[in-house]
């Protein structure tokens, strides 16, 4: 049970405090409301390269970095699909400066020329390292592509591609400001050794002058519903071929979010999962599956993904996962079997939440979701989840008309 | 409106007073040692059984980590899949890892499901059966990953810097290839267990919210094996460094970056510059406001990232910078890394960063003590090396102490180019 209160600022920045007084640390959470989904499709990967420049210097503070690390602090920041969260950690007596240093860069930045011209450069390398250097790094810009014909996610976070990171100006990283790092778009997390009203008298002090500015709204394309399997192939120079195959899923905030969370825990969560054990124990036709869900705010994927043996032919291999799913959609999961998982939901649950900063975190993204008494309540949902729900969810989501599968070949 | 150009006071972290909390010790009736942290604000805890079982005691490539992997693939009574089920049938997590020295086991559960764990534990201790199905798979699908990995240059810049650090038959510089997965046999493995976990070295860590018979329990399991009752032989063996210095290594003739590894000898937390270079290299390149991140980074834009680090074995060690840069500027990468390394021996700290440097690992240090499972970690880190929290304490001290010209000092000992081994791997 994690307790906290919660208030709004008069400019509809959103204030939760979660107290805990066994640590000598204070965490400051700052999530906003934006992510790649928010960007133009011309312009993708900017929002993360953004999530950059907010430590390039703010209105009346240089540096971001350094004068947190005086206070003995530390911070880092991610961009998703969804949205952006900055957090960062100090000694609670110092909390002042982390209210000082959040609160300028959501005031203005110093929009820096320098800044722009270096973190280009550091997210092209970010890109290199991750998508382009790597074996098997473009499958998910090639599955998204395949995946989403008009909704957002048809990119990475990242980015689509290199030149659109490139070509990025200082009047865009404005314009993305303005539009998006507002306090009514964003959710401040205290948490640690703190106070209600210290953390109240605070916020009210730093960010309460910060104007509102407008409230985005988001308009979002809606991804027609898939009604026809989608296939591709590429070849690429690694080792071993390799399957991915995605069906379309409900919303994190959909009440059927919970049964398709179960669903891939039952089918490739861990060592006793059924692809595992069937396909790569039992028929030794994968070096290793997966499967997994993205979890995303807006209808997502959900994903089995796996490398083959050397010599399996891929037709093959993808028929075995095929029959597996038909005994998902055909049969009922035994009790037991939905225990397990219901277990593993709880656990991986309490461990999360063992450390101050992830319990920040977490409410901070409930907060989003609509409220962040969920991160309380929502263990619930999952226990009620029933065998009937899974056989039903199977049914709707994988289906061959609702799939999109990709042969990523060795070449040679 | 509050004045935004003046930061609010700060208390400087190097005036916090840490502590590290003692864990509680008690001794199984066969001599195994458990060290307990119990404490913590969820019911979870996390057991660590540690045997000498790490590649220092093979006899042949990789048998140390084969026979680590498998010893829950099957028992006497469960297959490996029965035994997954009731690891997750429990929400727990059973995981093993292979180091150097030393062999773990770790369970990951809530509190109250421990007691139906723990049997499901001893028995891979007694009863491991290694059977030849699962070594053909762990063979095979490790032969891939490893296929996989050698299209990678900075995996293949980790194996080649350890190697020319230590050499090729030295345990902290010997690396898998694919005919050592051919040649692993279930008899050597079967024989390595008997050896090394059945009547091996084990001692015993675990933190979380502990049951009030955590020590009848852990007895119970476990008192009564045939741990430390045997001697275990610790081989010797000789450190070969590489003689050439320089190395560029080509992976693959279209990659977009190399991976650049900078590294030279360094000595075990048992020597006295230990601590002092600690903060030197914290300064140097340990952390994200470090010399080589606010140089490489953040002015030049040439990597994503660039850190250095000490690699602290038990027997021996390294200090290393490693990164990732753009093809074309690999070369700019690390004639900035030397640059860097001489504005240290030759320039002096300023005492701001220097404050700020100690401010931050203080910090960070308050920040890495929060909770159970980080305080057991340290106490790990202690016992395994030999050490115990006099040498914590002598680190927080030196970190508070540390002046300038010590620093300058330590940079003028070990920032030496000549005794660097440069490898770029493209």
């Amino acid at each position: 049970m994690v307790k906290f209160e919660k208030f709004m600022l008069d400019n509809g920045l959103k204030v939760l405090v979660h107290i805990d007084q066994s640590t000598p640390m204070a965490v400051v959470n700052v999530l906003y409301d934006v992510g790649a989904r928010d960007e133009d499709p011309q312009q993708t990967g900017f929002a993360h390269l953004f999530e950059h420049l907010m430590f390039g210097g703010s209105v009346n503070i240089p540096d971001y970095d350094e004068p947190l690390q005086v206070a003995g602090g530390e911070n880092n920041a991610y961009t998703t699909n969804d949205l952006t969260n900055y957090y960062c950690q100090l000694p609670s007596e110092n909390l002042e400066t982390a209210f000082w240093l959040e609160s300028d860069r959501m005031l203005s930045l110093a929009f820096s020329k320098k800044s722009l011209d270096v973190q280009r450069k550091v997210v092209c390398e970010e890109f290199k390292e991750h998508y382009i250097n790597k074996p098997y790094g473009d499958v998910w810009h090639i599955m998204r592509e395949l995946a989403f014909k008009e909704h957002a996610y048809r990119w990475m976070t990242i980015g689509k591609e290199l030149s659109h990171v490139e070509n990025a100006q200082l009047e865009d990283v404005k314009r993305f400001f303005f539009k998006h790092y507002t306090p009514s778009n964003a959710i401040l997390v205290v948490a640690g050794n703190v106070s209600v009203e210290q953390v109240r008298e605070l916020a009210e002090k730093w960010f309460g002058d910060i104007p509102s500015g407008e409230k985005y709204k988001r308009n979002l394309p809606v991804e027609p519903e898939q009604k026809e399997e989608r296939r591709m192939t590429v070849h690429r120079k690694v080792p071993a071929d390799a399957i991915y195959k995605t069906w379309h899923m409900c919303s994190r905030l959909d009440d059927d979010y919970y049964t398709t969370d179960l669903l891939t825990d039952i089918l490739g969560g861990g060592a006793s999962s059924r692809l595992y054990q069937a396909l790569v124990k039992e028929q030794q036709l994968f070096t290793g599956i997966n499967c997994y869900h993205f979890g995303s705010l807006d209808a997502g994927l959900l994903a089995i993904d796996g490398q083959l043996v050397k010599g399996v032919d891929i037709k093959k291999a993808e028929d075995a996962i095929e029959a597996e799913l038909d005994k998902i959609r055909h049969g009922l999961v035994d009790e037991r079997e939905l225990q397990k998982v219901q277990n593993k939901t709880e656990s991986v649950m309490a461990f999360e939440d063992m450390s101050v900063m992830n319990r920040a975190g977490s409410l901070a993204f409930y907060e989003l979701l609509g409220d962040g008494e969920i991160m309380n309540t929502e263990f619930k949902k999952y226990q009620d989840v029933t065998v009937h729900d899974l056989k039903r969810i199977a049914n709707a989501v994988l289906q061959p008309s609702n799939s999109n599968t990709l042969w990523y070949l060795a070449e040679n | 409106m509050p004045d935004r150009s003046q930061a609010p006071q700060i208390k400087d972290a190097i005036e916090y007073a840490i502590t590290l909390k003692k864990p509680e010790i008690f001794t199984l009736d066969n001599g195994v040692k458990v060290y307990n942290v119990n404490a913590g604000t969820e019911d979870v805890v996390q057991i660590e059984w540690i045997f000498k079982a790490g590649n220092w005691f093979e006899e042949s490539n990789n048998l140390a980590s084969a026979t680590n992997f498998l010893i829950k693939n099957g028992t006497l009574k469960k297959s490996a899949y029965e035994i997954n089920e009731y690891v997750d049938f429990y929400g727990a997590y059973l995981n093993r890892s292979c180091y150097n020295e030393t062999a773990v086991v770790t369970l990951h559960c809530l509190s109250r499901q421990l007691e139906s764990l723990l049997p499901m534990v001893q028995e891979l201790f007694l009863d491991a059966v290694f059977p030849e199905e699962e070594l053909h798979i762990f063979r095979q699908n490790m032969k891939q990953k490893l296929e996989v990995n050698l299209k990678k240059c900075d995996f293949v810049a980790g194996r080649k810097i350890d190697e020319f650090l230590f050499g090729a038959k030295h345990p902290y510089g010997v690396y898998s290839e694919m005919s050592d997965y051919d040649a692993l046999d279930v008899a050597s493995l079967r024989q390595y267990y008997a050896t090394y976990y059945q009547q091996g070295h084990c001692s015993i860590f675990s933190a979380g919210i502990l049951p009030a018979n955590y020590a009848q329990l852990m007895n119970g399991f476990f008192g009564s094996l045939p741990f430390n009752q045997l001697p275990i032989e610790s081989p010797e063996y000789l450190v070969d460094p590489a003689e050439q210095k320089k190395w560029n290594i080509i992976n693959d003739p279209e990659g977009v970056q190399g991976a650049i590894r900078i590294a030279r000898p360094f000595p075990t937390r048992h020597h006295p510059d230990f601590p002092k270079v600690q903060v030197l290299n914290t300064l140097f390149g340990g952390f994200f406001g470090s010399r080589l991140m606010n140089n490489i980074r953040e002015d030049k834009g040439y990597t994503y990232g660039i850190y250095s680090f000490l690699v602290n074995h038990i027997h021996g060690g390294a200090w290393m910078i490693s990164t990732e840069a753009g093809r074309d500027v690999c070369e700019a990468t690390v004639n900035e890394v030397y640059n860097e390394m001489q504005a240290l021996r030759e320039g002096d700290i300023d005492p701001e960063e220097l404050l700020l440097v100690k401010n931050y690992l203080i910090g960070t240090l308050l920040g890495d003590l929060d909770g159970p499972f980080n305080i057991i970690a340290r106490w790990k880190n202690l016992v395994l090396n030999g050490l115990d929290d006099s040498f914590f304490y002598h680190s927080v001290d030196t970190i508070k102490n540390i002046s300038a010209d010590e620093l300058k000092a330590m940079a003028n000992k070990y920032l030496k180019p000549e005794d660097f081994y440069e490898l770029v791997v493209v």
